[in-house]
C-alpha cells in the first residue's frame, strides 16, 4: 500500500484548476490552428483567429473564458494507493483554493431553484474510478454552463441502431450547439444505462483531442459524424462557415437487450483539461 | 469593413447598422445576466426604480472573473443571450438601445428590436482575456450579493462585435445555417 496525504491531493487539484483554465491544451490548439488554416469563410476565419489570439494572451496566466466552469474532477485511484484523509474533501479544498487564488469565477449555486452562489465554486463534480497500480491520476476539466446546456441524453430503442444515434447527435448539435461556442468538440456515449451513458460521453474526450477510437468501426463513425456536422454550415459562433466541430469521440459500452442509450456531451472550442499523476 | 460606433449615441446610428456588419464598440455598457435580469424585472413590475437608467442604456450579458490587482476587470466574454430572451422585450420597451451577448435569439426579441429601434450585437464567446483588454474601467453598480452575476458599469473601447439583429429585425442567424 502506498500512502498519499490528503494535503498532496488538495495542492495538486488547486494547481490543476488554475492551469486548466489558463492554458489551452496543445492538442486542442492544434485542431483550432488546422481549422484556421483550412477555413474558407472569411468571417469564420476571423473568429478562429480571435480564439488563437486569446489562447496566446491567456497563457500569461489569465482565464481563457470567464466561464471557468464547475470543476469536473476525474480521479483514477490505484487500488494499491491509500489516501490518508478524506478524498472528496481534499478535492473540494483544492477547488476552493485554486479558484480563489487563481482569480477564477465562482459559478456554482447551492440550490437549483433558490440559486444562491456558494462563493467558492464548490462542490466539484467528482468521478472516482478504481484502477490497477498505486498511483492517483487526477484530471480537472472546467465545464462551462453553455456546454452543459447543449448536452443531451436519449433512450433509443435497438431497432433505431446507428442511424438513430447519428440523427440524435446531429439534431442535438443543430438545435443547441450554437450556445456551446462552436467549433465544438463532441463526446458521444452509446450503450450503458440512463445514468452511465452521460458519463461515457463526457469521458470520451479524455483520450486526447483528435485521437480516433481504437475500434476501427467507431473511428469511421466518428469521421462520419464530424463530416455531417461540418456540412451543416453552422460555423464558429453560429455565424456560418465550414468549421462547426473540431473532433468527435465515441465510447461504447454493453447495454440491456431492450435499450440503446445515447448521450452527447458538447464541449466548446476551448475544451480545457489538465491531468497530473501523484 | 468594420464600423466604429459610440454605443451611447446609438439612438442616432441604430438605423444605419445592418445585420452582418462588423463593429468596434466604445462607450458605456452595463453587465447583467440571468439573476440580475430577474431582479430588474421584479423591480420594474413592482413599480420600483431599476439600478441604472434603462433609457438609452446598453446591456452586456456577462459575468466576469474577479479582477487581479491593477486590472479594471477579469476575463469577461459574452454569455448565451437566448437565456435572457424572455426579459428583453420589456427592457427594450423601457429604452434599452442595444444588447450584447452570443448566439441567436427568439423571434420575439427580433420583433422587439424592430418595434423599439434597438439592435443586438454578437461578440465571440470564449475569448474572455482578449475582451477584458477592451474594458478601460469597471464599477460595481448593484446586486453585489449575486457575485459574478452582479451589475457592473463598464467603459469599453473598440470592443469587437457583429450586428446580429438590426433595428429592422433582420438577423444574421436567419440563414438556416447557410
Amino acid at each position: 500500500m502506498r500512502e498519499i496525504q490528503a494535503s498532496k491531493i488538495t495542492e495538486t487539484v488547486a494547481r490543476l484548476c488554475r492551469h486548466a483554465n489558463y492554458f489551452l491544451p496543445e492538442d486542442v490548439w492544434r485542431l483550432i490552428d488546422s481549422a484556421y488554416q483550412n477555413e474558407k469563410n472569411p468571417n469564420a476565419r476571423q473568429i478562429l483567429g480571435q480564439i488563437l489570439e486569446n489562447a496566446r494572451a491567456a497563457s500569461k496566466e489569465s482565464a481563457l473564458c470567464q466561464d471557468t466552469g464547475i470543476a469536473e474532477v476525474f480521479v483514477r485511484l490505484g487500488r494499491d494507493a491509500r489516501v490518508q484523509g478524506d478524498l472528496p474533501a481534499a478535492v473540494n479544498e483544492g477547488v476552493r483554493e485554486g479558484y480563489s487564488k487563481g482569480y477564477l469565477r465562482n459559478s456554482v449555486v447551492s440550490d437549483p431553484l433558490e440559486r444562491k452562489n456558494t462563493g467558492d465554486n464548490t462542490p466539484a463534480y467528482i468521478t472516482t474510478d478504481i484502477v490497477p497500480g498505486d498511483r492517483i491520476e487526477i484530471t480537472v476539466m472546467p465545464k462551462g454552463g453553455g456546454t452543459e446546456n447543449a448536452s443531451a441524453v436519449k433512450m433509443l430503442v435497438p431497432a433505431e441502431g446507428w442511424e438513430g444515434v447519428k440523427n440524435f447527435v446531429v439534431e442535438t448539435v443543430k438545435a443547441k450547439g450554437v450556445g456551446a461556442c462552436p467549433p465544438l468538440i463532441i463526446g458521444v456515449g452509446i450503450g450503458g444505462s440512463f445514468n452511465t451513458v452521460a458519463s461515457l460521453a463526457k469521458k470520451a474526450v479524455l483520450r486526447g483531442a483528435g485521437k480516433p477510437s481504437q475500434d476501427a468501426s467507431y473511428a469511421s463513425k466518428e469521421k462520419e459524424l464530424l463530416d455531417i456536422i461540418n456540412s451543416t454550415g453552422i460555423g464558429p459562433m453560429g455565424l456560418c462557415g465550414g468549421t462547426t466541430a473540431l473532433w468527435v469521440a465515441i465510447e461504447a459500452a454493453p447495454c440491456h437487450i431492450a435499450s440503446l442509450p445515447a448521450a452527447v456531451s458538447v464541449m466548446c472550442h476551448s475544451t480545457r483539461m489538465k491531468t497530473e499523476v501523484i | 469593413m468594420t464600423r466604429n460606433i459610440n454605443i451611447n449615441e446609438l439612438g442616432k446610428q441604430a438605423g444605419a447598422l445592418k445585420a452582418g456588419e462588423h463593429v468596434l464598440v466604445s462607450g458605456t455598457l452595463y453587465t447583467a445576466r440571468d439573476s440580475a435580469h430577474k431582479e430588474i424585472e421584479e423591480l420594474i413590475k413592482s413599480g420600483k426604480k431599476p439600478p441604472f437608467e434603462l433609457d438609452g442604456s446598453v446591456i452586456y450579458y456577462c459575468g466576469p472573473c474577479p479582477a487581479r490587482p491593477g486590472e479594471a476587470i477579469g476575463p469577461c466574454g459574452p454569455t448565451t443571450s437566448s437565456r435572457m430572451d424572455s426579459f428583453t422585450p420589456l427592457l427594450l420597451s423601457k429604452g434599452v438601445r442595444a444588447t450584447i451577448g452570443k448566439g441567436p435569439r427568439s423571434k420575439e426579441v427580433a420583433d422587439a428590436c424592430r418595434r423599439y429601434g434597438a439592435v443586438y450585437l454578437a461578440a465571440t464567446g470564449g475569448i474572455a482575456t482578449l475582451l477584458a483588454k477592451k474594458v478601460k474601467y469597471a464599477e460595481l453598480v448593484a446586486f453585489k450579493e449575486l457575485g459574478p452575476e452582479a451589475v457592473y458599469r463598464l467603459e469599453v473601447s473598440d470592443f469587437p462585435a457583429v450586428v446580429a439583429i438590426d433595428a429592422s429585425g433582420a438577423s444574421v442567424f436567419d440563414r438556416d445555417g447557410k
